[in-house]
């Protein structure tokens, strides 16, 4: 029997979610007194004896004090008071899995009510105002219902909606003897190119039968540029120099090339992994989650963080997450809504959406998310990028990828296999459009993060005590790629009828290729199965034995007693031809900026701290947790309010170890309009100066990249891409500091009415490195009034793709380059200044430059400062104040130090760009002298504050 | 944490055991671990499947914690569910366990369990709710530091000796909310205060609009006591946000809540 429970706020002050959507809608220019209350709807279908009902409402669903509820079987009830009260009830589509189930009927239980068969939920809003058909349809598509995975329910219709009946029928395809144009629509239908294709063909000749269908999705699953990478390991033809495979040739050659001792597992392993001492090692992975967080941005973005985690624990013999750094890029909050291209979210929402997914799923890891970036422009409206990183800590002896032997079993460990994420490896392949919305919504996944955090705890109780011999993660291509991968070495049998499912109906395809979320996989010797079973039982976690690694090196899967596929191991996993690809390059001239150097910078200065790119993203951050485990050293939040931006991150994993771990990233996409190299080098350099900035040194960073680009089977975009690449490989040889891991993501592009919408190239560059004592910590604000201020490296005129330039509508030409071995002494100097304990303030200069950087320290330490522009070292004669002030050269810091440690730090100096050029004073006014003696800026620093606070503060 | 486990705390012929409760969500029960090791106890880590499954008893510690994280999810309401598994399969052990004297922490999700468990404020078989803990004014998870002063005249055995305490606070439902008629019997242990001790801070020094400026409480024996903000992260001077700002050395300010606690269970 279905039962109907409605919870509500007793008095509206409790309603937060209410009161917080009252502020939504009035963002929307919805201007009406309006007020809202939300309603939490259960639906329980149980045997439940007279007064059970209200006893389960009374004990569990209402809180007695706060919340008032009715409840009635088989019924609507209906609480509407008046006639300007609009109704909305939102409930979750059939297929999605309520992440709110599996605890309510474990509740249920504790309560003594055992005959339950599920539960939904739903979300009632009550809207009281005068609001017009209209202004209720917007506020419900842009606020209230998502109908990738929601609909809106109709009175009367019950919360439980039928699955599809599944009956086994085994499906082969036919392409050996259809006609050609069937065999192309086969083929595009799997995402094959025409080579491909025929190497299938050949394969499947060879064989002697067609394929099942099966077959073909595990094929094209294998084969996806999302599981494979075939862009980067392909054949380029650039400007007519052949490159075979880009990756070898640029950022694993450069690995190669410095080789470094302290690297354990680089290229091959789910992440990079890198000593932490002799014991412990660190492991660390970005991942992007683009598509899905498009689509359905909270769940996207859960689900992103859900599996940059899962790779940690999939790593070597498995690893404890211990950090977590996220960023995001969208187009500008306050981006038109008439602009929007059909069919996309408004970037505001997905913003919003995106940040929530991320924190509720991190924060519930327990996992500390405690340094990141969000970035702004209007070409990632309909594509917006989530990178979610992940840092892992893991004995040194379990570091390697494990090796199963013939007759360990297969088990898979985690969440149950529901129909979430079918084929969200072929969607994340392709271009996205206007219809993606709309036919995508399988690929959209809800996570639960609790199911996770319960697997990371058994697993690691399982690898302490030696009970299995090889992990990976449950990712893209679910248990196709999992299990395809693991075996190829041997070979595996798996009976697909074993794999526990969230609800019937699944064909056995299905349960194959679904992308369901918190699941791992495990090879573990038969001798230890009993072990490992009880500890997964003891953490309330499910483990099955799906199947068994064979010998014979083929994929062998079986469903009601018949083989339905049987692929040669060498085939699926080599026999794929190397994509050819034509790639150019070369440089166009934008327009130079033209325009008159003003006498006053002070409105330039606010327009750029108050830029979406710089402002604070305190709002962001405060809703992530970053002090759970207790590790953390350098916070995202730094100074005298503890609301100063922080340039790294640094955690001290081992609580009674005074090892450090500094993570930063290091992103610019707007030089990549004018020149993807320096862009790459600029992103390495950015992540390096953050790490030497908060006292580190360069002889122990590892790098990873993050290649989000356009569609690369465009010849100029994959031109573009090759030269950031190429950046990569020169940059981390001149630093010294290797690629462990990386992944991109490419085709993030959007088409609509035959429009093109791409996004800029964009590289993220993120960087670990161990610090042998926490207690060398430096941070960016400023400390002490009478402090002198210090530049270290030249200042050219660069401000191509500044925020300067882009404040004034140009992007310009001049962009920001490298002089590595200038860079890498320069960088050494100043970590030996740090390591001495002579700097106070360190902060790297990057978005808006020396005068971004400079107000920035003076705000969050609480004191002004007095500088004179002329004393800048300049690589190169400027005679402008604006272009000294806001040039984004790189390789350039401000120092602050003690007078009484100035002779030291110039013992240091040798040859390096360094000169005094002020101090910090307790006026609390930032006054800046121009190259001619003239004030440009004199300003008090709580009026900088207030414009690089505002923005975000929502 | 791996690593953490070890016995790296001060060597004691009889260290007092701790039982750090853990189930589905759990978050902070390793650095709730350290700060016990550091004070001298001896904590197990224990899973409440092995005190139902009655594999662990209540009766072989002097403390029990319920360390901070999202039990279940913080589904229906944050802590509620694990209350009700507590109460409902636990009772007996708990209530033999407070009457034997025994000290119970709650931290943070501890603070919504013990509170939607009817441990606090007590005593257990009182079937009145008249406190709870409801959602953040500001509607939203919020991590920042609090400044706390500590009542003077709080039975509390965990905060004696302490005035003033600056920790970290992660959650979004620390809002207390108390029933009218019982403000003034209920031991307030810990209030938000600003910097300056100001006893009515405002946004954001009560990070959550709590009623009173209530931030921890204990039961009239004083040896039950939670509290929203998370004394076990800042154990270590480097945990302070602003030490790079100050001449530090030493232990951080949570750290006597645990030392206290340590030094009570020694006598019983």
């Amino acid at each position: 029997m279905i039962h109907r429970v409605e919870i509500w706020p007793k008095d509206e002050s409790y309603d937060v979610r209410g009161l917080g959507l009252v502020k939504d809608i009035q963002d929307l220019g919805i201007e009406n007194n309006t007020t809202v209350r939300v309603v939490d709807v259960y639906w329980i279908d149980a045997e439940l004896k007279s007064g059970e009902l209200n006893m389960l409402c009374q004990k569990l669903l209402a809180d007695p004090l706060t919340q008032n509820y009715v409840c009635e079987s088989n019924s609507i009830v209906q609480n509407k008071d008046n006639e300007n009260c609009h109704i909305i009830e939102v409930a979750y589509n059939a297929g999605v899995s309520d992440p709110v189930e599996d605890t309510i009927m474990k509740a249920m239980m504790d309560l003594g009510l055992n005959n339950i068969h599920a539960v939904r939920t739903a979300k009632r809003y009550l809207i009281e105002g005068r609001l017009n058909e209209h202004q209720l349809e917007i506020i419900s598509n842009r606020l209230l219902v998502n109908y990738n995975i929601q609909h809106v329910v109709n009175t009367g219709s019950a919360g439980f909606l039928q699955n599809p009946k599944y009956k086994f029928e085994l499906k082969n395809v036919d392409i050996l003897e259809s006609s050609d144009i069937d065999k192309i629509k086969i083929s595009q239908s799997f995402g094959f190119d025409a080579n491909e294709f025929q190497s299938i063909i050949s394969y499947f000749k060879r064989e002697g039968h067609n394929p099942s269908d099966v077959e073909l999705e595990t094929i094209a699953q294998t084969w996806s540029e999302h599981c494979c990478h075939k862009t980067f390991s392909g054949k380029i033809n650039f400007n007519g120099v052949l490159i075979d495979n880009l990756l070898k040739n640029t950022i694993i050659k450069a690995t190669r090339e410095i080789n470094k001792p302290w690297c354990l597992s680089v290229f091959k392993d789910n992440a990079g992994v890198i000593e932490l001492d002799d014991k412990w090692a660190l492991c660390f992975k970005v991942e992007t989650h683009n598509h899905p967080s498009a689509v359905e941005p909270y769940g996207g973005a859960a689900t992103g963080i859900g599996g940059v985690v899962r790779d940690v624990l999939g790593t070597g013999l498995g690893a404890r997450p211990i950090l977590n750094t996220d960023v995001f890029c969208f187009a500008p909050p306050d981006y038109p809504y008439e602009k929007l291209p059909p069919g996309v979210l408004h970037p505001r929402r997905v913003f919003k959406g995106v940040r929530a997914g991320v924190a509720d799923y991190a924060n519930r890891l327990g996992i500390p998310t405690l340094n990141g970036a969000v970035l702004f422009d209007d070409y990632y409206v309909s594509n917006p990028l989530v990178f979610c990183g992940t840092v892992g800590l893991l004995p040194v002896e379990v570091s390697q990828i494990g090796i199963q032997k013939t007759g360990d079993l297969v088990v898979v460990v985690g969440g149950r296999t529901g129909r979430d994420g079918i084929h969200g490896v072929t969607f994340a392949s392709k271009q996205l459009t206007d219809e993606s919305t709309k036919v995508s919504s399988s690929s959209v996944q809800i996570g639960n993060p609790i199911m996770e955090k319960k697997v990371t705890e058994a697993l690691l109780r399982a690898r302490d005590m030696g009970l299995y011999s090889r992990i990976t993660d449950c990712g893209g291509g679910g248990l196709s790629s999992a299990i395809g991968e693991m075996a190829a070495s041997t070979g595996v049998n798996i009976d697909l009828d074993k794999i526990p499912l969230k609800y019937a109906g699944l064909s056995y395809s299905e349960v194959w290729i679904s992308e369901s979320q918190e699941r791992m996989l495990l090879a573990v010797p038969p001798e230890k199965i009993d072990q490992l079973l009880e500890i997964f039982s003891a953490e309330d976690v499910e483990a099955t034995v799906v199947g068994e690694f064979s010998s014979d090196k083929r994929l062998k899967l079986f469903y009601n007693n018949k083989k339905v596929c049987d692929l040669d191991m060498y085939f699926l996993h080599e026999g794929r031809p190397q994509v050819q690809r034509q790639a150019i390059w070369k440089q166009d001239r934008l327009p130079e900026p033209d325009f008159k150097e003003p006498d006053c910078l002070e409105d330039d200065l606010l327009n750029i701290l108050g830029s979406w790119d710089i402002c604070s993203k305190e709002w962001v951050i405060r809703q992530y947790d970053h002090e759970v485990q207790g590790a953390s050293v350098l916070k995202p939040l730094v100074g005298i309010d503890n609301d100063g931006p922080g340039d790294a991150a640094i955690v001290r994993p081992l609580l009674d170890s005074d090892k450090g771990v500094i993570v930063s990233n290091g992103i610019n996409h707007k030089y990549g309009e004018i020149d993807p190299y320096w862009m790459a080098a600029s992103a390495i350099d950015e992540a390096l100066r953050q790490i030497i900035a908060v006292g580190g040194n360069l002889t122990h960073v590892a790098l990873l990249d993050n290649f989000c680009w356009g569609d690369v089977s465009k010849p100029d975009v994959l031109g573009a891409l090759v030269r950031a690449a190429q950046a990569c490989h020169d940059m981390s040889i001149a630093y010294q500091t290797p690629f462990i891991s990386g992944k991109d993501s490419l085709y993030n592009e959007y088409e609509s009415d035959g429009k093109i919408i791409s996004i800029p190239h964009t590289l993220l560059i993120s960087a670990i490195a161990v610090m042998k004592n926490v207690k060398q910590t430096v941070s960016m604000d400023s400390k002490n009034a009478g402090d002198l201020i210090y530049i270290i490296g030249a200042t050219y005129n660069e401000l191509g793709g500044s925020e300067y330039f882009r404040s004034r509508g140009f992007v310009g030409n001049s962009v920001p380059k490298v002089i590595p071995n200038k860079a890498k002494k320069l960088m050494d100097k100043l970590s030996e200044a740090t390591g001495k304990g002579l700097v106070s303030a360190c902060h790297d200069c990057s978005e808006g430059g020396i005068g971004v950087a400079l107000a920035e320290m003076s705000f969050a330490g609480g004191l002004g400062a007095n500088v004179k522009l002329e004393l800048i070292p300049l690589g190169e004669a400027i005679d402008r104040n604006d272009l000294v002030l806001f040039s984004e050269s790189n390789s350039r810091f401000i120092v602050e130090i003690s007078p009484d440690k100035k002779t030291e730090l110039e013992m240091i100096k040798n040859g390096t760009e360094m000169a005094m050029i002020g101090s910090f004073t307790k006026t609390k006014v930032l006054k800046v002298l121009g190259i001619n003696g003239m004030e440009v800026i004199d300003m008090p620093i709580h009026k900088l504050k207030d414009a690089w606070q505002r923005p975000i503060n929502w | 944490m791996p690593g953490r486990d070890q016995s790296i705390g001060k060597k004691q012929m009889t260290r007092v055991k701790v039982l750090i409760l853990r189930s589905s969500g759990t978050n902070c029960d390793n650095e709730t671990a350290f700060a016990f090791n550091e004070a001298g106890a001896n904590p197990s880590l224990v899973h409440i499947g092995e005190l139902i499954r009655g594999k662990e008893s209540l009766s072989n510690y002097q403390i029990v914690v319920i360390p901070g994280g999202f039990t279940y999810g913080d589904d229906v309401s944050a802590g509620k569910v694990l209350a009700n598994e507590l109460r409902l399969r636990l009772y007996n052990d708990l209530e033999k366990f407070i009457a034997e004297g025994g000290l119970i922490l709650g931290i943070c999700n501890g603070f919504q369990v013990l509170v939607k468990a009817g441990v606090l404020p007590g005593p257990l078989n009182n079937p009145q709710s008249l406190i709870t803990l409801a959602s953040n004014d500001s509607g939203r998870f919020e991590c920042r530091w609090v400044h706390l002063t500590v009542n003077p005249e709080s039975r509390c055995v965990f905060t004696r000796g302490i005035e003033h305490l600056y920790l970290p606070s992660a959650h979004a439902e620390g809002k207390v909310i108390v029933n009218p008629g019982l403000l003034s019997s209920l031991d307030v242990v810990l209030k938000y205060t600003d910097e300056k001790g100001n006893k009515t801070p405002g946004y954001p020094y009560n990070p959550n609009g709590s009623t009173d400026n209530i931030a921890g409480i204990c039961d009239v024996t004083g040896r039950i006591f939670a509290l929203m903000p998370h004394p076990e992260r800042y154990i270590r001077e480097t945990q302070h946000p602003q030490w790079m700002r100050r001449i530090t050395d030493g232990y951080g300010d949570g750290f006597q809540i645990f030392l206290n606690a340590v030094q009570w269970a020694q006598r019983l």
